[in-house]
């Protein structure tokens, strides 16, 4: 994946090299009020209020990524000094009160790789808080959203398509319809299976990290073939995209259809020979989310390959067609043995 | 029969008086012609507080994104459901499954419309106490297979209350309660959509006082198979008219709901308690009602496809069952001199019918049989001992209150 801050490893080495967050920047005091500050440079989350250079704190990526228009994301964790996260038994990553987890969106070819946006999640003593964040047209500050707001972009995808969208930057509540678990905000992305310090942050794993070594991703990066099974890299590519939502605790929960890592594959619920439930005109005309070895009659397929709101999933973040990412969908339902339903 | 209701319904579109709000309360004003109007109506979503009134002006909004509610307590009026009312018209949508969805607890919807959805028309999920009231969601060309899914959809959510609500257009429910308890849907219209009104995967429903009329089916009372909540049980659907449902089916296919014939009155299937009484019944081509098990291949071991322990009795039939809209019905029909008796049962599970109008069965007790092997015949079925009467659903009274 293109990196739009090519200089972030560097700067996240030079800033922490010393003792852990003990340089000034994250003013914590902002971060722990359960307060909404309308410009994002009031939390010194970055240097200079340069998104190229966190302030402090550790970056990371992803085995699978959550699809979000092409664009490049760029992940850093703010803890506060003093303070450690920890692998719980589950691979559930649990933060210190005071983190920050920073995204930031935006594409090589738009804004001379500016970012777009910078979403912010904040474990706060009551809970998490989801806080996004849209860039002023002077690049100087980001401006807080609450409402969301459609942005008008053109860029190109790895296959060299040219698109232009009117990308949505979500709203407050279409963060928690992602990240909401039993009614509650949670991360999504940093779990232990899908977790991956940059190489720079993981020589202070053990500064920020109770239990460093538990950092052991284990499902394969989803388009790297030499990583796993076309089977196994499509159930990471569905956890990540899907199972926030499609979980018995998330967003679909009525839907009965569940997508996580640890989920049955072979299961009714996995989709396999599942009919639909509230999928209206999601459906396509079809019988089953996931008619095996027949992708063409599979709508969880449809779903994805479309961006008609009435159809397409997931039901926010995307206003274009991940195709590489259907593309493996398709192989590996086209691969299932057609009498297993 | 008590039709006082149905009043409130057939003057959806009447401006009513402004309720006074709470004293703590602030009221949140938005107005149609906002710049921005959808950013700004969504932040007064987002920053509203409990027992806040968030006011939409009148006129028609212009929305392209779905909007959500997350915060309890907090009402949502418009100046009207109707012409001149507070009209939110999501033509031009470009995301979200909805144009609203709520997700907090003892959330008050009242008087405004939400027009042609892409996707659903307003959505409650996990949102206990809510209170759909005199509301329009309408796909606004009618019937057509691009039409949203769902009008009104509460799911997941205890105490329920939908009264006076006109819905039209749905291409799957216009009033859709899914996986939900203790739910009352009342005075309202239902047309034009494929199901009118239903009840699906939910426990101790009261649906009265409503008209379903011109959908594919009127009232649909549905279990399936595979969902975290099953098992539907004690829904009572009376005093309801529920006439000329004779809209051709314009479901997308694969959803349960296109398999509903043409011309359908009530259908239950795969429940049991439930309880079919004093409603009217009039121009109903396939059946006033039909009592089915489900009937497609599961893998689900807890699921039960049966209707059990049905009772039909105390309705007003009409004309019913002269244009059946199921494979061999037409036949069936042409054998009985031109129409089947209006009550319609595939012959599984058990079901007491005390109206004094024919009953038809397929004789096809084993929902593992083919629908081709059908053996249909006159059935009695007046002769079985109903259950006990399924006790009046009530609502806590902060609901009623709230649309009193």
């Amino acid at each position: 994946m293109t990196r739009i801050f090519a200089a972030l490893g560097a700067a996240l080495l030079c800033v922490s090299g010393g003792a852990a967050g003990s340089l000034p920047g994250v003013d914590q005091a902002v971060v722990e009020r359960d307060a909404m500050p309308p410009k994002l440079s009031a939390f010194g989350l970055f240097r200079g209020n340069d998104p190229k250079t966190p302030a402090t704190g550790i970056g990371y990526t992803l085995r699978a990524p959550l699809f979000s228009d092409y664009t490049d994301k760029h992940r850093f964790i703010s803890i506060p000094t003093g303070t450690k996260a920890k692998v719980g038994s589950d691979g559930v990553i649990e933060f210190p009160v005071g983190t920050v987890l920073v995204k930031s969106f935006g594409w090589s070819d738009v804004n001379g790789g500016r970012p777009v946006e910078t979403r912010l999640l904040i474990r706060r003593a009551s809970g998490w808080t989801a806080l996004p964040y849209i860039w002023d047209a002077d690049g100087k500050d980001a401006t807080l959203a609450l409402g969301g707001r459609r942005v008008p972009v053109t860029f190109k995808s790895p296959d060299g398509e040219t698109h232009s969208i009117r990308y949505a930057v979500p709203n407050k509540n279409q963060c928690k319809e992602c990240h909401s678990l039993a009614g509650e905000i949670v991360p999504i992305g940093p779990k232990v299976r899908n977790f991956i310090l940059d190489p720079a942050s993981d020589k202070l794993r053990s500064v920020y990290f109770e239990n460093p070594a538990a950092l052991k991703p284990t499902m394969p990066q989803w388009d790297d073939p030499k990583s796993g099974s076309v089977a196994t890299r499509a159930r990471a590519y569905l956890d990540v995209n899907c199972a926030h939502c499609h979980n018995p605790a998330g967003s679909a929960s009525n839907s009965g259809l569940f997508l996580r890592w640890t989920d049955d594959p072979t299961g009714v619920n996995f989709g396999v020979g599942k009919r639909p439930t509230a999928a209206g005109r999601g459906s396509g005309g079809m019988e089953f989310a996931i008619a095996p070895g027949d992708p063409a009659h599979s709508f969880l397929i449809y779903r994805l390959e479309s961006t008609d709101p009435g159809i397409a999933m997931p039901e926010v973040g995307r206003s274009t067609v991940h195709k590489e990412g259907a593309a493996l969908l398709r192989q590996w339902i086209a691969e299932m043995p057609k009498a297993s339903h | 029969m008590r039709f006082h209701g149905l009043r409130h319904a057939a003057t959806l579109c009447i401006v009513a008086g402004f309720a006074a709000s709470p004293a703590a309360a602030k009221l949140i004003s938005v107005n149609a012609t906002t710049p921005d109007a959808n950013e700004k109506l969504q932040e007064a979503l987002i920053l509203a507080q409990p027992g806040d009134v968030v006011q939409l002006g009148a006129g028609v909004w212009k929305l392209t994104d779905g909007l959500s509610l997350d915060v309890a307590n907090v009402t949502v009026r418009g100046a009207g459901a109707g012409e001149g009312g507070s009209i939110l018209d999501f033509a031009g949508q470009q995301g979200a499954g909805e144009g609203l969805l709520v997700t907090a607890d003892d959330v008050f919807l009242t008087e405004f419309a939400v027009l042609n959805t892409k996707g659903d028309g307003i959505k409650s999920k996990g949102a206990d106490r809510i209170v759909y009231h005199k509301l329009r969601v309408e796909w606004t060309a009618g019937p057509k297979e691009t039409n949203g899914a769902y009008g009104i959809y509460p799911v997941e959510s205890t105490d329920v209350l939908i009264d006076s609500v006109y819905v039209r257009g749905a291409s799957d429910a216009g009033i859709y309660v899914g996986q939900s308890k203790n739910i009352v849907v009342r005075d309202s219209i239902a047309t034009e959509n494929v199901a009118g009104i239903e009840i699906e995967n939910s426990y101790d429903a009261d649906v009265h006082d409503n008209v379903a009329t011109k959908n594919t089916g009127g009232i649909l009372v549905f279990d399936l198979p595979s969902l975290p909540m099953q098992g539907g049980h004690n829904v009572r659907v009376f005093e309801n008219i529920v006439n000329d449902n004779s809209t051709p089916n314009f479901a997308p296919k694969g959803n349960i709901v296109a398999s509903v014939p043409t011309g359908t009155g009530v259908l239950i299937m795969a429940n049991r308690n439930v309880e079919i009484f004093d409603n009217v019944f009039d121009q109903n081509g396939t059946a006033n009602v039909m009592i089915v098990g489900y009937r497609y291949e599961h893998k689900d071991p807890k699921y039960q496809p049966l209707p059990k322990q049905i009772v039909v009795r105390g309705n007003q039939h009409g004309k019913a069952g002269y244009a059946p809209k199921f494979p061999g019905g037409d036949m069936i029909a042409a054998a009985m001199g031109g129409a089947i008796p209006p009550i319609l049962w595939d012959g599984a599970g058990d079901a007491v019918v005390l109206d004094k109008v024919g009953v038809l069965s397929l004789n096809l007790p084993d929902v593992k049989t083919p629908q081709s092997e059908a053996k249909p015949s006159p059935a009695d079925l007046s002769k079985g001992t109903p259950p006990a009467a399924l006790p009046v659903i009530k609502l806590p009274d902060t609901m009623e209150a709230k649309v009193r």
